[in-house]
């Protein structure tokens, strides 16, 4: 059943935009879009290091957005200011590993397809290896989820209850590379981000509570995946960047929806 | 009851002491105030007593199984979140719907449940946020210039609420407030704090203490006028007037 290459790519789209949905409302809530973009654009010298050493990609990419997830968390604590702090991290973790990949002169590795992601190539494996860490994603944040929320609301109220907002922080920061590490498949690392954030920032005028914001952005996200896939089958035009377009308009529907219906706007 | 106990707690940011040996207690069924001016620790004691600020020196001992309930100064919700007030009121735990039809009843707010909460009036907010913190049935209640943003009436209504949750619940209540007349109307006992504690006891004690009455500048103007700073850093803006 999964020799179509069709279904597995739609079944791909679906597992990675089911993942993005509830962690990419966390990323809008607590503002760390930048930080999405840091941790996806590390993912290429995740790449290169997989390719150098003969590690699966998964686990190298999974490694080094961990290890830039924690460098920008300690760094920023640190006194260093948020954007600048990840634009110096950002790009420069995206330029060393497009030179990285440029050593790799005994592989033959095409750029593009971690760049850009090639849904399409999806193997039964590549399959299993997305499905596996999306159901991880999924049951760490559902586990944590109450926790999660009242850090994100507000620090000293989870304190005041128990909670450990720098505990709830690791969780996302483990999230965040985990999606990161299977989207790369899908999406490529410039567009990661776009998976995370635009489903979330969709849904929020359509919601009352942070669980109804998640599941929305689900459908949402999920929804641009198969629309995505059918239009770039038919149109014959790159998946991954076609798969955005597709959540992108999405978003743009529902920003207009919320113009015209309502009076007061949402700052996302 | 003994809830709660620091043990020469000290605080710094930097180098810069901003607490130093803090011993303070509180019991059960209790209202304990921390008067103090600007800038002199209030709020960053109470956010080290729950925790989201670690001492530099000394310790917090607080019984074990008690549940604390802690009203902010400030609350931001960003807007990009979606939130009801409902939904906020069962935050972390989730909490019985007659609970909190109840909490809601007796914040006055019967029927905002369903209005998010970047849409209520301040006022409002900080009665949520006081109902938030009631549901659990706190052992320890702190509160951090509760009133703030209320009005006269609002703010009378507070204390008169703070009372009666006192004589319900039993718990320890400390809070923060700029209101001296209504602390010592309302409080057991009062801690003078400007970084390290200037003096404490019951309410006519300390309105009568010489250091809380040069602290606050009650005697005369004579006095208030010669209270002045002598901090380098705002010297020397002052010498560019």
């Amino acid at each position: 059943m999964l020799d179509d290459f069709i279904l597995r790519a739609a079944l791909a789209g679906l597992g990675v935009a089911i993942a993005a949905a509830p962690l990419g409302c966390f990323i809008v809530w607590r503002r760390m879009a930048f930080f999405g973009d840091a941790t996806a654009h590390a993912a290429i010298l995740g790449v290169a290091l997989s390719l150098t050493f003969y590690i699966p990609i998964f686990v190298g990419v999974l490694v080094v957005s961990l290890l830039m997830g924690i460098t920008v968390a300690t760094m920023s604590e640190r006194g260093y200011a948020m954007d600048t702090l990840l634009g110096v991290l950002s790009h420069s973790s995206l330029a060393f590993g497009l030179v990285a990949v440029s050593f790799l002169s005994g592989v033959r590795i095409d750029l593009m397809a971690y760049l850009f992601g090639d849904i399409l190539a999806v193997g039964k494996m590549d399959l299993g290896v997305i499905w596996g860490g999306a159901a991880l994603v999924l049951m760490l944040i559902g586990w944590r989820w109450s926790a999660l929320l009242m850090s994100t609301v507000n620090a000293e109220l989870a304190c005041a209850s128990g909670i450990s907002p720098k505990r709830e922080k690791i969780i996302l920061t483990l999230s965040l590379a985990i999606v990161v590490a299977v989207a790369i498949k899908v999406v490529g690392v410039l567009l990661i981000a776009a998976m995370l954030i635009i489903p979330a920032a969709a849904a929020r005028p359509f919601s009352r509570t942070p669980e109804i914001m998640a599941i929305i952005a689900a459908i949402i996200g999920c929804g641009g995946s198969l629309a995505g896939l059918k239009v770039s089958f038919v149109m014959d035009t790159p998946t991954g960047p076609t798969i955005v377009c597709i959540v992108a308009l999405l978003f743009g529907i529902s920003a207009f929806v919320q113009y015209i219906f309502r009076s007061k706007p949402v700052n996302i | 009851m003994r809830v709660l106990t620091t043990n020469n707690l000290g605080v710094s940011f930097g180098g810069n002491t901003v607490l130093k040996d803090i011993n303070i207690h509180i019991d059960k069924g209790e209202i304990l105030s921390i008067v103090g001016p600007n800038g002199s620790g209030k709020s960053t004691l109470l956010r080290t007593l729950i925790g989201a600020v670690v001492p530099t020196l000394g310790s917090v001992k607080i019984a074990s199984k008690q549940i604390i309930g802690y009203v902010p100064q400030r609350l931001n919700i960003d807007e990009t979140m979606p939130m009801t007030v409902h939904r906020f009121l069962s935050l972390p735990k989730r909490q019985k719907q007659q609970d909190i039809d109840a909490a809601l009843q007796h914040a006055g707010l019967s029927d905002l449940g369903r209005q998010q909460l970047s849409t209520l009036s301040g006022g409002q907010f900080q009665r949520v946020l006081l109902a938030r913190a009631l549901i659990e049935k706190p052992d320890l209640l702190l509160l951090d210039e509760a009133t703030q943003g209320l009005d006269h009436s609002g703010s009378a209504d507070f204390y008169r609420q703070i009372e009666r949750v006192r004589q319900e619940l039993n718990c320890a209540i400390m809070l923060i407030s700029h209101e001296l007349h209504t602390v010592m109307r309302t409080s057991d006992r009062v801690i003078c704090l400007n970084r390290s504690i200037c003096c404490e006891g019951a309410p006519d004690i300390v309105s009568v203490a010489p250091e809380y009455r040069l602290l606050f500048g009650l005697d005369d103007d004579q006095m208030f006028a010669n209270y002045s700073h002598h901090d380098p850093a705002t010297s020397q803006q002052e010498s560019f007037v």
